[in-house]
């Protein structure tokens, strides 16, 4: 440290330590920001990430559905260069996949990760005389758990219990309950197209989403096949990438191959994911908010020290101090309480998540969990970086006037 | 006078202009040569002051110029004027202008350190050499607040003296002294020119000091209007 810069520093640190109230009050204030601003940024981001954690495992990274973006062009339409065409009307039932198991064996080809068929049926179960309209998914149960998380949410059973019985149901606890089934009890399943099944319970599914809790069961591909009315019928095809942010690619190049409409995660929840944007947005905003709040403090406590220290300021010019080592005195001042600051509001941050970690929140839609916290350097980065440059700031702005004073004027006054 | 002047003022003036315009200095010539001691007398208000804040680069004048060592110094840039006031000149003011939060031997440190000639234990084996020489040495790790007038007056002089100016400015360095404390200033004072050769220019309202000077000029509305003696 050359020996400017030391006077400097030595001058500085004497300032600070000689006004530790002033300083501890512009230190709190930059702790406080950063500590709350790393915790703020802890939740919103850990909040986020349990969102799209959820969104991302409930549903699959990429449904290939029986449906095209486009409908299919009629013959007329490929004969002639202008067709108009009325009253066309579409098939009563789903088309289904062509071929499913074989685009299977081609899509796990390229795709690393797993694929899995299902077929949605609509239908009503009933149990001693209570009925409830379900969704009924047919599954494999082998795949599934390659796909999925419902292996996990199984209660009082498992997944493979689907091989149990002829007929096998695994019904949403919510359903269950609303009908009053148990494990072990035969229900009867209504397909759209009249055929009724009569279903043994072999286990209920908890998702910990009220709403598909209490509409959904689950049931083998052959038994939703049946209810559908469609020997064959397979209309969705699930994937699950390992690379869950590769998921809009894969599904472009799967649409391009197969001409299925497919669709990644991302697309399915495009709305949220911008929603999630503008919360980022505001969130920075916020954080910077109470940063620059905190730079006032500094401001403040430097703009007072250096119009207390007016007259050493102008005999430190009158001695021959250069107005930029002045300058620097006062910014380092500034710099010192920014970085003290800045260091017992990390540990302030780190606290208050840890501590809102351990709160629990209770929702009628989802199961009682924990406020999500996710811990990242970059939070303590970019809110020690900002603290440090407010501080700078409100530090210099005060130093360059105090520096720019014509000692002359001082000591006339005061002599 | 001996030798070449250390400082030299031309024809020079110093005009406040505002909303009360005032003229401060005006058609001043002087030269301060080595080993003198000059003193500056004059009522209050006629300028004195001024005129050796103009002497020691602290004041821009309006006209004329100020020599140091032959060098004009009005057009510098401030910097090069403050790296001329902390190496060749020395300033006392009647307020000792001490810093309070730092001991005797750091204020004496201070233009040392701004320096940065010297390796630290060198910076404070003469910071300690100086504060011994004016009797100071039992006060070095005081601070201001712990000393009394006369003793920070003599902190003042050391530091004044830390990097060896050849000329020491002092404004009114014993008008807060009492008379055995001003006896003691003046001495080292005295010292300083007759034993170190140094210029030493001081303002003053005390005559009978200002008579123990080698050179005496009196300013009255803002000029030289007498100067007595010879060193």
């Amino acid at each position: 440290m050359s020996a400017r810069l030391g006077l400097a520093v030595s001058i500085a640190l004497t300032h600070v330590r000689s006004r530790a109230r002033q300083t501890l009050v512009g230190v709190l204030g930059v702790a406080t920001g950063v500590g709350f601003s790393v915790m703020m940024a802890a939740l919103m981001e850990g909040s986020q990430r349990d969102f799209i954690t959820q969104l991302v495992d409930a549903l699959p990274h990429i449904l290939v559905s029986d449906e095209r973006r486009h409908p299919s062009p009629q013959p007329a339409e490929e004969a002639y260069d202008a067709a108009a065409i009325q009253g066309l009307t579409t098939k009563a039932i789903r088309p289904g996949i062509k071929n499913p198991f074989a685009m299977m064996s081609a899509i796990s080809g390229w795709v690393d990760g797993a694929v899995a068929p299902s077929v949605q049926a609509k239908a009503v179960v009933r149990f001693a005389g209570r009925d409830r309209t379900a969704s009924v998914i047919g599954i494999d149960p082998k795949r599934e758990g390659e796909v999925s998380k419902l292996p996990t949410q199984i209660r009082q059973g498992t997944l493979a219990d689907l091989y149990r019985a002829s007929n096998a149901i695994i019904l949403g606890d919510g359903l269950a309950g609303k009908i009053g089934a148990r494990v072990g009890n035969v229900v009867s399943v209504t397909g759209g197209t009249g055929q009724v099944l009569l279903c043994t319970v072999v286990a209920f599914s908890h998702t910990g989403v009220a709403s598909a809790d209490d509409s959904q069961a689950y049931v083998l591909v052959k038994t939703a096949q049946i209810l559908a009315g469609q020997t064959g019928l397979v209309n969705e095809i699930r994937v699950k990438a390992q690379d869950v942010m590769a998921a809009r690619e894969i599904a472009a190049r799967i649409e391009a191959e197969t001409g299925y409409k497919s669709v990644s995660w991302q697309e399915a929840h495009e709305d949220l994911l911008s929603a999630f944007e503008i919360r980022n947005l505001i969130m920075y905003m916020v954080v910077g908010a109470i940063l620059l709040v905190a730079s006032f403090g500094t401001y403040n406590i430097i703009s007072t020290i250096t119009h207390e220290k007016t007259r050493d300021i102008a005999i430190m010019k009158s001695l021959g101090l250069t107005e930029r080592l002045v300058r620097t005195i006062f910014v380092l001042e500034g710099l010192v309480i920014g970085l003290i600051g800045t260091a017992l509001g990390f540990a302030l941050g780190l606290g208050l998540s840890l501590a809102m970690g351990q709160v629990a929140i209770k929702s009628p839609f989802m199961d009682a969990t924990h406020l999500p916290i996710y811990y990242s350097p970059l939070h303590y980065a970019l809110a020690g970086a900002v603290a440090l440059s407010a501080s700078l700031v409100a530090a210099y702005l005060p130093a360059r006037k105090a520096a720019s004073l014509q000692p002359v004027d001082i000591i006339r006054g005061a002599s | 006078m001996n030798g070449t002047p250390l400082i030299r003022a031309e024809n020079l003036g110093r005009v406040i202009t505002g909303e009360v315009p005032a003229t401060l200095i005006t058609g001043a010539d002087l030269a301060v040569a080595p080993g003198t001691f000059l003193a500056i007398t004059g009522p209050s208000g006629s300028g004195k002051s001024s005129l050796l804040y103009l002497l020691g680069l602290l004041d821009l004048p309006t006209t004329g110029e100020v020599y140091v060592e032959g060098r004009a110094t009005s057009r510098l840039p401030e910097d090069a004027r403050a790296a001329i006031r902390l190496e060749k000149l020395g300033f006392v003011f009647q307020f000792h202008f001490l810093l309070p939060e730092f001991t005797a031997l750091e204020n004496v440190l201070l233009p040392m350190r701004a320096l940065g000639r010297l390796t630290g234990a060198a910076m404070e084996a003469r910071g300690l050499a100086l504060l011994g020489s004016l009797g100071l040495e039992a006060h070095a790790r005081k601070r201001p607040d712990q000393l009394s007038g006369g003793q920070r007056q003599r902190v003042a002089i050391a530091r004044a003296l830390a990097n060896d100016p050849a000329v020491l400015l002092a404004d009114e360095p014993t008008g807060n002294l009492d008379t055995h404390s001003t006896e003691q200033v003046f001495a080292i004072l005295r010292r300083l020119v007759d034993a170190e050769k140094r210029a030493v220019v001081i303002v003053t309202h005390d005559l009978a000091l200002a008579a123990r000077a080698d050179r005496q000029v009196r300013v009255v509305d803002g000029r030289i209007v007498d100067e007595a003696g010879q060193a």
